[in-house]
């Protein structure tokens, strides 16, 4: 089980200083979303909203490439995403929109029990606290053998890391993704990161 | 005359040189007290790694301690790999009140390429949030801002990889390494000039010292093996060539000839060297003295 929470008020004003497309993801029966609050954001942030899906199960990437063809002109019109869901949600969606700049709307928290229902290669700890927004959407938690959040270690060999020539080096994969994007900057910009591991063991 | 520090000396500006000491697996520290004794005179300072390759052996700070009763200046490399923050925290302090100033901060190997590839992996901090809290520590304040009751003074240093790919990644991971405390550098083995005067250009506007790494080349197999699997480092065939070619007898001539090949040609580039002899450290001392040192 996990359960999402609307990101800090500070955080989410901040994304909205451009005009954004919404994804909000409410397919899911083990995951508890905060629809109300989600709603009323949108409502107030009404004038930099510049479409909205409302779908389910964004972490199947068949469903969300279709959700991404019925929304294209809106979401090409648009300066960035932002996206309602668990932390896969996120990572797919930005996997499959890679010229766009992509928010996590939410923080994903860990709850004992049943999760996750599509299995892919992207993955979401339930940290609860998401950083995809600093990291192109691709999860340094589970992305990085190391979980390292301030950058790579020196360790990885032609993009692959350390622990095994199999594995990509999620780092690289962040710079490449932020490159592509001309969103690089965010890396330097961003203070010293260091993981709050009392939200999963205290829980919310 | 008193004696010059480690950091007294890059302050002025002087070309300094680094060795290191990787302790022994198991008590036997003595052999590489006499290895280190050997190179005294001509080192100013001695790196302790800590586990390195996430092998398990005797700790860092109790040799860098062996070290400054033995009359060395030692540099304390300490890794994320295998402390949570409350021990990274306290030895530091420990480093303080045992005389040792000179902290290389480092993420740390997996434990996954070690002797012990089934141990869990710390990595609660990085080698940037290691900076950042022992500057803190410096401040008089632990990471959560609790005061402390007598303030540690460190020197604090990172290492960055020249022939990482893409080496921009590296840069910006280095200038978060210097907003976060570190006032030297020592770099991955260097075997390529051009690469790491390109870098050099590169990080020219931090100007922070840079301690270029050098490792004595002992087999053309060796060569061969860190061009496939160590990351950041690449040896030009013509190295691997000049190996291959010599006897067995006359691989350590032809690798003092290329050590100090690529010193002579670090000199103008960077402020000091740090070389890493793996076993070698008896040939040190002709390295340096073919290297003009």
């Amino acid at each position: 089980m996990l359960i999402t929470k609307l990101k800090n008020q500070q955080e989410l004003d901040r994304y909205f200083e451009k005009e954004l497309f919404v994804f909000k993801c409410f397919g899911c029966k083990e995951v508890y979303f905060p629809e109300e609050e989600i709603g009323k954001l949108i409502i107030a942030k009404q004038s930099e909203v510049s479409g909205i899906a409302e779908v389910d199960y964004l972490c199947n990437d068949d469903f969300s490439k279709r959700y991404i063809e019925k929304s294209m002109n809106e979401i090409k019109g648009a300066q960035g995403i932002v996206v309602f869901s668990c932390g896969v949600g996120v990572q797919v969606i930005a996997k499959l929109l890679e010229d766009k700049t992509v928010f996590p709307g939410c923080d994903t928290h860990y709850l004992n029990g049943f999760q996750g229902l599509t299995v892919l290669d992207c993955d979401c700890n339930q940290c609860g606290e998401c950083y995809l927004n600093y990291t192109g959407g691709i999860c340094p938690i589970t992305s990085c053998s190391k979980s390292l959040l301030n950058g790579p270690c020196g360790g990885a060999k032609n993009k692959k890391c350390e622990v095994s020539p199999e594995m990509d080096c999620g780092w690289v994969l962040i710079y490449e993704r932020l490159k592509k994007i001309n969103k690089e900057s965010i890396l330097k910009d961003k203070n010293t990161l260091v993981r709050d591991f009392e939200k999963i063991i205290k829980g919310i | 005359m008193e004696k010059k520090s480690f950091s007294e000396k890059l302050k002025e500006g002087r070309f300094v040189i680094t060795s290191e000491i990787g302790p022994p697996k198991g008590t036997n520290i003595e052999p590489h007290l006499k290895e280190a004794d050997h190179i005294k005179e001509k080192v100013d300072a001695f790196n302790v790694t800590d586990l390195q390759s996430s092998v398990m052996r005797l700790g860092s700070l109790a040799t860098c301690r062996l070290l400054v009763e033995n009359g060395f200046e030692p540099i304390f490399q300490i890794t994320c790999r295998d402390r949570n923050r409350l021990a990274l925290q306290s030895d530091l302090l420990s480093a303080s009140v045992l005389g040792i100033k000179n902290i290389l901060c480092l993420t740390g190997d997996h434990t996954t390429l070690g002797d012990h590839p089934d141990a869990k992996p710390v990595f609660d901090l990085d080698a940037v949030s290691l900076l950042k809290v022992a500057t803190d520590l410096m401040n008089g304040k632990d990471m959560k801002g609790n005061e402390l009751d007598g303030k540690p003074e460190f020197f604090l240093g990172a290492v960055v990889s020249p022939g990482y790919d893409p080496v921009e990644l590296q840069i910006i991971k280095m200038e978060k390494k210097i907003e976060a405390g570190a006032r030297f550098f020592q770099t991955q083995a260097v075997y390529d000039l051009k690469i790491f005067e390109k870098f050099m250009q590169k990080i020219q506007k931090y100007n922070i010292p840079i301690l270029g790494g050098i490792v004595l080349l002992k087999t053309a197999g060796m060569a061969k093996y860190m061009n496939e699997k160590v990351a950041g480092v690449s040896v030009p065939d013509k190295y691997i060539k000049m190996m291959a070619d010599a006897k067995k007898e006359e691989r350590p001539k032809v690798s003092i000839k290329i050590a100090s090949e690529l010193i002579k040609g670090m000199r103008g580039l960077c402020q000091g060297i740090h070389i890493m002899p793996l076993g070698w450290e008896r040939y040190v001392p002709q390295v340096l003295e073919e290297s003009g040192l």
